[in-house]
């Protein structure tokens, strides 16, 4: 089967994230870009089903300016086999993301799509519900583990409580948890290879797909401060302080 | 112009982040109507009656519904869906996983996590963990939000006598086969409603180092959390999780064990009214949102913390 990785460029993970002085939104200029965290877990599994025989081609496609290409061809470095660029330099809802991700699975007719429970920079969580609701497709979203057989992805999911499993009917929306798989790191010779690997171009408007903004963006502002603590020398003195100070004990 | 919430529940009781929906929707205008859909869950429709804040209830029973599966609710929801302005559920996994299908089903970009309401349109939530805070203006016809639990505090659980009106249910989508669920069994309070939290991380070094965080955590009536990377490291289950992408907490009283305060587990517990942090490394980032510091053992002084109180 195929599978279709949707993967989205951000800040990278590690990079303090600083608001804009005229609160627009947040720096990015000069800032470390990288593949989103829970989408380099999502290329891991795809690639990882692959080895497994269980998929025979994984695609990779990413939403976003001529940048993105360097997240794929990182992905392709990990293992995807092909890569899809919907090119847009305008801000890409949610919404408008799986409508776009719909007219790919439409032309590519995977058996799966797997994407990032989120992004770290909007932290949404709604894209692969959104696409499985537009495709009238089952999901197993947050998944900690996936087994392909039968017809169906067995996904066990991280849920509040605890783990939940689901039997979820291909074709199928995986979104992945942070302990689904420890992504691999791509070698020197598989990173010479990707870029022989078929990156194809394509413009947004072309999709025929309806991007129009829903949500405005009014500011983007500081969280609150918190004010400075201090230290405490011994446990005596923290217990006191909890007491008779902040008064929570 | 009438708020729609999807009431999260185990067909027994209302799950507590319900509460909290139901007192964020009181900052819109119109009815508050809380949706219970499950199996065999008429006494959550009841008590969801009983909630102060809640105009009506509507009941859908059916035997499909009683995992709360996503595929299935999406459908209920959206029938139900003309006579609402706004549709709301908590920012829970299980709110998560059903409110964008319901979005998508709707034409709607969905807002996300909302810890402020400020007009019927407009809202504010937190980005990039917590580290800045949008306020965005949707231009939808109709609203399709989550609520971040910890942002609104809940009403009382008695006050109303609101009428519960059974509606009709919809068809099995059979997209989904529920095989089973490893909850965590415990009789300490629930980590997202628990007053006091006691978190360890990577510093305890092992699981069997958490039953120290345990006897603590007993003497202050409080729940027990970690770091993921005390979680990744398999020191203790998922489910124990604070963070960006694990649970939001604003407990009265946070105390933090050998956790070094990556940016991305600060963003689910710094809303905490008093943060405590013990980490022997005084260069630990926790200490910069922690009111009370200790540069210390933990080994030497949470047995000494247990002691004293």
């Amino acid at each position: 089967m195929k599978i279709l990785v949707a993967i989205k460029r951000v800040i990278d993970a590690n990079v303090k994230v600083r608001v804009k002085a005229d609160n627009t939104g947040v720096e990015t200029a000069n800032v470390k870009m990288s593949m989103n965290p829970f989408c380099e877990i999502a290329v891991e599994e795809a690639v990882r089903l692959k080895e497994q025989g269980v998929a025979s081609e994984v695609i990779v496609v990413s939403i976003g300016n001529q940048q993105c290409q360097e997240s794929l061809r990182t992905a392709l470095a990990l293992g995807a086999d092909r890569a899809i660029l919907v090119k847009s330099d305008d801000a890409v809802e949610p919404l408008a993301v799986a409508k776009v991700l719909k007219s790919l699975v439409e032309k590519e007719q995977p058996e799966m799509v797997l994407l990032g429970k989120q992004s770290i920079d909007g932290d949404n969580n709604q894209t692969g519900q959104m696409l499985g609701a537009l495709l009238g497709w089952g999901q197993g979203t947050f998944a900690s583990k996936v087994e392909v057989a039968d017809g169906k992805a067995q996904v066990t999911r991280e849920i509040d409580g605890g783990l939940q499993t689901l039997d979820v009917k291909l074709p199928a929306i995986i979104t992945t948890d942070l302990r689904l798989n420890e992504p691999r790191f791509a070698s020197l010779p598989n990173i010479m290879k990707a870029k022989r690997k078929p990156l194809e171009e394509l413009a947004i408007a072309d999709l025929g797909v309806d991007v129009a903004l829903r949500t405005e963006t009014l500011k983007v502002e500081n969280p609150p401060a918190r004010k400075e603590g201090i230290k405490v020398e011994t446990v005596a003195e923290l217990v006191d302080k909890l007491k008779n100070e902040a008064k929570v004990i | 112009m009438a708020t729609l919430i999807i009431a999260e529940h185990n067909n027994s009781e209302l799950q507590p982040a319900t509460f909290n929906t139901i007192a964020a929707a009181k900052h819109l205008d119109g009815d508050t109507v809380v949706l219970v859909a499950g199996h065999d869950c008429k006494s959550v429709a009841e008590e969801a009656a009983k909630a102060e804040g809640v105009d009506k209830v509507l009941l859908s029973d059916a035997e499909h519904y009683a995992h709360l599966l996503a595929e299935d609710l999406d459908k209920l929801v959206v029938e139900q869906a003309e006579n609402f302005s706004h549709i709301l559920a908590p920012a829970t996994t299980f709110g998560k996983n059903i409110a964008p299908r319901i979005a998508a089903l709707l034409d709607v970009q969905q807002i996300s996590d909302i810890i402020a309401i400020e007009s019927d349109d407009t809202f504010k939530r937190p980005v990039y963990a917590g580290n800045a805070i949008a306020t965005v203006k949707s231009n939808d016809s109709k609203k399709v939000i989550t609520v971040r639990a910890t942002a609104f505090d809940a009403l009382s659980h008695e006050g109303s006598s609101a009428a519960v009106e059974s509606i009709g249910t919809t068809e099995h989508g059979a997209l989904v086969d529920y095989v089973g669920e490893e909850l965590t069994e415990s009789e300490r309070p629930e980590l997202t409603s628990a007053k006091v939290i006691v978190s360890g991380g990577r510093g305890m070094g092992n699981g069997e180092n958490f039953a120290m965080l345990e006897q603590l955590a007993d003497k202050l009536g409080a729940a027990v959390g970690a770091s993921r990377a005390a979680v990744d490291a398999g020191f203790v289950p998922n489910d124990y999780q604070v963070g960006q992408t694990g649970k939001i907490v604003a407990p009265e009283l946070y105390i933090a064990v050998g956790i070094s305060g990556a940016i991305q587990h600060l963003a689910g517990m710094k809303d905490s009214k008093v943060i405590v942090a013990i980490n022997k490394d005084e260069e630990a980032p926790i200490f910069q949102v922690a009111d009370y510091g200790l540069v210390a053992d933990l080994f030497k002084v949470v047995p000494e913390l247990i002691e004293a109180l």
